[in-house]
């Protein structure tokens, strides 16, 4: 089956002839069509467009004079990417009919690199989530278990490419909502150093943290998605001014020697046993690569996820001030008056999980409040980039567990603090920048997936991938296929 | 009006808001055009939609440091922006980026001109943001059933600079905004035009007895548009607080708005509704660091200011300090001044005829009306030779001045088709003198009789009959030896 | 735990948030918040004496761009997805001081 292929595999068809950009469009929306309405990873899905870019695709390709080394591959993306004519939900009630006049700069990059745009991807709304059940639309389901999250945020991008919904898809990651649902989720998701990939377009959650990533069903797509959308862009200032490498290249290269660190603070109280059996033994296989691992320590990690439960709402307060009702998004009828307005717009809006952080995070920048919390979070900030900084001076990339636990069933993480809980291990990473990626490295006993972490150095993605393309191609963990039809 | 002077000092404190003159924009590339159709001047960036983010306008931070060096403020090694938060239908994002604990630049002074004394304002800070969009009322604000937004000034990059509590008076606060304008008008970072909104400034104004150690509760006025306004409001509100004073009230803080119809200020928030603005650095952007390379590199290229210019006027042409202090009031009218003098080397004449004829018909403060003057100052400058040589006479030289404003003709061509040459030939006037002396009988009889204002009346006929031309002084002097023959 | 934060203070936090929340919503806030604000009370016990605070993860400077202008968009394509507009303007209610 087309759709069952690897970029790369997808795109040396294409240059052999062996199948074409319409022919794998034409298969992903009948398979969106027939396995989407059970998994539910899309939101908005766009045959027309995927069709036309397709064909336009097919002619690049039989003239042999392709865009990219990923022309006409379809690929979705989460539904906080900005499409110009193309509605933009964030997954939220209060976005729900808006239609952005213009293209973020990823989609922009993916398009001038001939990729085809098969829809957009579900979420917990504004990003705000570890599950996906927090979309103000519906819930999407673990291909693996569909009684299960997906992970998310960015759960409609790991649920696609992991149902085979799409060849590769984007997703952001603000805590860990690419790491975790492609943990979750069984794929291939990757978080780039801040500044890596321009944020331009992409909905904000907190401006500081949200770095956009692929999810791909291995590290040799993950590393060709990641060369097309990187990059400095004049629109973006935090956007950094250093080359994209071609991270493909790297891959190849032996891990014989490179140091590994691991982690003790990451191998938490209460951590599912099959997780951590399955990570134990992935470092073993490092080993066996020539890895030599060793233990180090990152004292901040247990205070950095009280530190983000105050930096990521605070920013998201200010991000979320822009709808009130005035130029786009819903509005309430019947206000009295501006205030009144806006508030009840907002209120019918946003769902509980937006509402708690905002109220979260204005009450940590108000008077009186501010240097208690939100300056304090950002002091906590620098210590764990300390703590990095340290550990790679002696370690050239870090493995870890990226969750402690398992996919969960829906609704089964009522309260928001336990949810929170979920992404103590794959915060760390976003407060302090840095480059981040999850990979398959087991599968529990009831069949779950298990994800493995790799952290680098600030924009040492290529050493990343390459400790992580080094460690699937040692397992046979990529053949194995979530049993849908 | 009563002066609240007698019994209480009066302390104010000015917050301007200059426009600064660039192409696009503080943070996207829409321009910034006054007078654009409605939401026309937009884009993503500047009206707040989801996904988009701010670059910083180079040109915007030059023109900050270039006003912070001529307000001699310590330019900040390293200064960052930050999020302003409050809701209003006009801020597209509800919040402002602005600068709050690292602005620009801190500490300097401006000079201006009280009872011909220079004094110092101390300035406090300067710092950039973004302006908000407009919005218009169906009907007045407070009986609209909705109102308008217009995002086109959203995102224009405003400088506002804050003085310390130096200010003295109302009058004072007026001369302290004229001169502060001066500067940006020379510095050219803002165009200066109150009505169109480029220059907005708020003040805040206490009392306080007399040699007490501390400041009075202060209130803040805004929406004062002009500096008329300024000086009625804090008139207004000094008077008001004096009362209150001696009614042994104590003053409220709070924010009143100046409704310059009804000539009075009203109460717009109380402290207790204070915004709590929360302000944090502003993600999207990244800190400015300045190097001290790049900041002397502006100061060197820093215009002449007006208070040296002005004492250059003084120094270099002879010119009274009010004559200077006018003429340097604009960049654009010092310059006038000086190319007009260099082509007619009588700096007093050119001063003394800018400021009667020239300054009646184009507003000195008004740039724009003086570079649209159809009289160049090498118009001008022709034209005073033209009296300074004696060619013409001043009375004529007042008529040609008119006409060349109306034609934008030269002075030399009005007066060749028009025959306006001055007449000073002895022999030629002589006739025209006994053809008056014939004809106005009476006016010689009462000349003789000792009524010797009558030569006055034999002058403007001689005048007359020459059609203004005569040398008055030949005329003067034929007249009186012809009569003292009779 | 317990006591952090009073009713009042929601109050105050959901009017700046502009957020209408109804008496249920602002009790299980009440409750919820306090427990976030509970277990964030753990970087107390940590030291940060002397630490500069980290506001950007990968630190950088004077990015700028130049003043030059560059196209805007339509007013049709700006207001597209205004809820309510008059012309080329955005429509809102009555606008009041807080
Ligand atoms: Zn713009």
């Amino acid at each position: 089956m087309i759709t069952q292929l690897t970029v790369h595999a997808l795109v040396e068809q294409f240059r052999r002839g062996a199948a074409t950009p319409s022919a794998a469009a034409r298969a992903y929306l009948d398979r969106i069509a027939a396995v989407d309405p059970s998994v539910r990873a899309y939101i908005t899905v766009t045959p027309e467009r995927a069709l036309a870019a397709a064909a336009a695709a097919d002619a690049r390709w039989r003239a042999g004079r392709p865009l990219s080394p990923i022309d006409g591959v379809p690929i979705a993306v989460k539904d906080l990417l900005c499409t110009k004519g193309v509605r933009t939900t964030c997954g939220s009630r209060i976005l729900e009919h808006f239609v952005p006049p213009y293209d973020a700069t990823v989609i922009e990059r993916l398009e001038a690199a001939g990729t085809v745009l098969l829809g957009k991807t579900n979420m917990d709304e504004f990003a705000m989530g570890s599950s996906t059940e927090h979309s103000a639309f519906f819930a999407t389901r673990n291909p693996w278990d569909l009684a299960r999250v997906p992970g998310g945020s960015s759960g409609g991008s790991g649920a696609a490419v992991a149902a085979d919904l799409a060849a590769a898809a984007l997703g952001s990651d603000t805590g860990g909502s690419i790491r975790q649902p492609a943990a979750f989720t069984g794929t291939v998701g990757l978080k780039p150093t801040y500044g890596r990939v321009s944020r331009y377009g992409l909905v904000a959650f907190a401006s500081s943290l949200d770095q956009i990533g692929p999810f791909a069903k291995d590290v040799i797509d993950a590393a060709l998605v990641l060369r097309v959308i990187a990059g400095r862009d004049p629109l973006d200032s935090t956007s950094a001014d250093v080359p994209a490498p071609d991270f493909v290249a790297e891959l190849g290269r032996p891990i014989e020697g490179l140091r590994l660190g691991v982690p003790q603070e990451y191998f938490v109280e209460g951590m599912d046993p099959e997780v951590e059996a399955s990570v134990r033994e992935a470092i073993e296989v490092l080993k066996r690569l020539g890895g030599r691992a060793e233990p180090i320590s990152l004292p901040t990690t247990d205070y950095a996820l009280a530190a983000y439960y105050l930096i990521a709402p605070a920013e998201a307060s200010s991000n979320l001030a822009r709808y009130d009702g005035v130029k786009y998004g819903s509005r309430a009828a019947g206000a009295r008056d501006v205030i009144d307005m806006s508030s009840k717009t907002r209120a019918q809006g946003f769902g509980p999980e937006v509402k708690r952080r905002i109220m979260l995070g204005t009450y940590a920048l108000s008077a009186g409040y501010y240097e208690a919390y939100y300056g304090k979070a950002q002091k906590v900030r620098t210590l764990v980039r300390r703590d990095f900084d340290a550990a790679f001076a002696r370690v050239d990339v870090i493995v870890a567990p990226t969750t402690p636990n398992l996919p969960f069933k829906h609704g089964e993480k009522e309260d928001p603090l336990a949810m929170y809980l979920n992404d103590v291990l794959t915060i760390p990473v976003n407060l302090a920048g840095l480059p981040g990626v999850s990979v398959r490295c087991g599968f529990s006993l009831a069949g779950l997936p298990i994800g493995l972490q790799f952290i680098g150095r600030p924009f040492d993605e290529a050493t990343l991938l390459r400790a992580a393309h080094a460690y699937e191609q040692a397992t046979g963990w990529q053949t194995r296929r979530p049993p849908l039809p | 009006m009563t002066d609240p002077s007698a019994a209480y000092e009066v302390v104010i404190g000015l917050e301007v808001h200059a426009q600064l003159r660039t192409r696009s924009k503080m943070f996207c590339g829409c321009p910034t055009a006054f007078g654009a159709p409605p939401n026309s001047q937009t884009c993503p960036v500047c009206q707040g939609m989801p996904g988009s983010l701010p670059v910083i306008n180079r040109r915007a931070v030059e023109f900050g440091v270039r006003t912070a060096l001529a307000f001699h403020c310590r330019v900040n090694a390293s200064c960052r922006f930050a999020r302003k938060h409050y809701y209003y239908p006009d801020m597209p994002k509800n919040y402002q980026i602005s600068q709050y604990e690292e602005p620009l630049a801190e500490d300097g002074w401006l000079e201006l001109q009280a009872d011909g004394q220079p004094r110092r304002i101390a300035i406090q800070r300067l710092h950039l943001e973004e302006d908000v969009g407009r919005l218009i009322h169906e009907g007045t604000l407070e009986t609209a059933h909705a109102s308008l937004v217009d995002f086109n000034r959203s995102g224009v990059p405003l400088m506002e600079t804050v003085s310390q509590p130096d200010v003295r008076s109302p009058e004072e606060a007026a001369a302290y905004l004229r001169a502060f304008r001066a500067v940006l008008l020379y510095l050219g970072v803002c165009d200066g035009n109150m009505e169109e909104g480029s220059l907005r400034c708020d003040a805040n104004i206490s009392l306080r007895r007399w040699g007490a150690p501390d400041l009075g509760t202060k209130v803040e006025i805004k929406n004062l548009n002009s500096f008329k306004n300024v000086q009625r409001a804090l008139e207004f509100e000094a008077l008001r607080q004096r009362e209150a004073l001696d009614r042994g009230e104590r003053i409220v803080q709070e924010t009143r708005l100046w409704d310059a119809d009804r000539g009075r200020t009203r109460t717009m928030r109380g402290k207790e509704q204070a915004h709590d603005y929360r302000y944090f650095p502003e993600p999207d952007l990244v800190p400015l660091e300045l190097s001290r390379a790049s900041v002397e590199a502006v100061r060197a290229d820093l215009p002449e200011l007006p208070a040296a210019r002005r004492q250059r006027f003084v120094r270099e042409y002879g010119l009274p300090t009010y004559d200077a202090d006018l003429l340097t009031q604009t960049r654009a009218l010092a310059d006038y001044y000086e190319a007009a003098v260099r082509e007619v080397p009588h700096p007093k004449l050119v001063s003394n005829w800018m400021m009667s004829e020239l300054l009646r018909a184009i507003p000195a403060d008004d740039e724009r009306a003086l570079a649209a003057s159809p009289i160049s100052p090498r118009h001008l400058a022709g034209l005073l030779r033209l009296v300074a040589d004696g060619t013409i006479t001043g009375k004529i030289a007042k008529d040609v001045f008119e006409k060349m404003f109306r034609s934008g003709e030269d002075a030399l061509t009005i007066v060749g088709r028009e025959g306006l040459t001055q007449i000073a030939d002895t022999a030629a006037l002589g006739a025209v003198v006994d053809q008056v002396l014939r004809a106005n009988p009476k006016a010689v009889e009462d000349w003789r009789r000792g009524k010797k204002a009558a030569a006055g009346a034999l002058v403007g006929q001689v005048m007359k009959a020459t059609q203004g031309k005569a040398n008055p002084s030949v005329v003067n002097s034929l007249l009186e030896a012809k009569l003292s023959q009779l | 735990m317990g006591g952090r934060i009073e009713t009042r203070e929601v109050e105050q936090v959901a009017r700046l948030a502009r957020l209408e929340l109804s008496a249920e919503e602002k009790e299980r806030m009440r409750e919820q918040l306090d427990r976030i604000l509970g277990y964030i009370d753990k970087l107390r016990r940590l030291d940060t004496e002397g630490v500069p605070p980290t506001s950007h993860a990968v630190p950088m400077v004077n990015v700028m761009r130049e003043d030059e202008p560059r196209p805007c968009l339509p007013p049709q394509e700006m207001l597209a997805n205004a809820p309510d507009r008059s012309g080329d303007f955005f429509r809102v209610p009555r606008i009041i001081e807080d």
